[in-house]
């Protein structure tokens, strides 16, 4: 699917946008960016409900395309202009972590996680 | 001729938020270059960890970057508390991170050890009350 189909499914918000168009396979859900950073390998989204700028450095690190954040969690301005800066999505859904991650597995999003 | 470039940065040890400016302008650096992806994903995972665990238990400290066709070194100095046992700091779950850096997502023990996953070598010069030194070296290509 690609960062638009993910609009959709997730009834998201975008807050700033990199390419909508990019073609997404793996996605990670987690609060936790130490994890993230040990443990993600070649996943293109983030979702997570920890909106600080440590979670767009991490998708940055990752060359991650989109971030999501879930439970309505709406990042300050200073975390939008970097995720800008960097060309990253920021989406926002109102669905709670498990839920978001739900309908996007059902739509054919798999987890994609190597040890 | 010398093919090394490098540079210094400071990194603010009383802005968590400014945490990563090192590292992502070093990948923006390597990805102009046009370094090799998975050296470059390497390098910014490694110094990123690095970053972090010098704002939150050294109150920041200097990156000195060093990036040759071969390989780039990494030397992070900080002159915070030091590493009392290397090898419970190396165990996967282990840390010392407070509960307020847990709640900024960072702090569950997998710093030390992914730093060292990634890199190529990995050495650390702690002395307690002192600081810490850490010298890593991510190579263009990894060695099989």
């Amino acid at each position: 699917m690609t960062v638009n189909d993910m609009v959709s499914i997730l009834d998201a918000e975008i807050i700033t946008a990199g390419d909508l168009n990019a073609e997404v396979k793996t996605a990670c859900g987690s609060d936790m960016m130490s994890d993230v950073l040990a443990f993600v390998k070649d996943q293109s989204v983030l979702l997570t409900g920890l909106n600080n700028p440590q979670a767009i450095r991490t998708a940055e690190m990752m060359d991650m395309r989109c971030v999501v954040f879930v439970r309505g969690k709406q990042p300050a301005p200073d975390v939008v202009e970097l995720a800008r800066q960097k060309e990253i999505t920021l989406l926002k859904t109102q669905h709670r972590m498990f839920t978001a991650c739900g309908l996007l597995y059902t739509n054919g999003l798999s987890g994609g996680c190597k040890s | 001729m010398n093919n090394t470039l490098s540079f210094d940065y400071i990194v603010p040890g009383d802005d968590f938020t400014r945490a990563g400016e090192a590292s992502s302008d070093v990948k923006h650096k390597l990805k102009q270059i046009g370094y090799d992806p998975d050296a470059i994903r390497r390098v910014a995972i490694a110094m990123y960890e690095g970053e972090i665990n010098m704002v939150i238990h050294a109150g920041g400290g200097k990156a000195h970057v060093e990036i040759s066709p071969e390989k780039i070194e990494m030397i992070l100095a900080d002159h915070g508390p030091g590493i009392r046992d290397i090898d419970l700091a190396m165990r996967e779950g282990y840390s010392t991170a407070p509960d307020n850096v847990r709640a900024l997502g960072f702090g569950a023990g997998m710093g030390m050890s992914n730093m060292k996953k990634c890199s190529d070598t990995m050495e650390i010069d702690t002395k307690v009350g002192k600081g810490t030194t850490l010298h890593m070296t991510v190579l263009a290509k990894k060695k099989q």
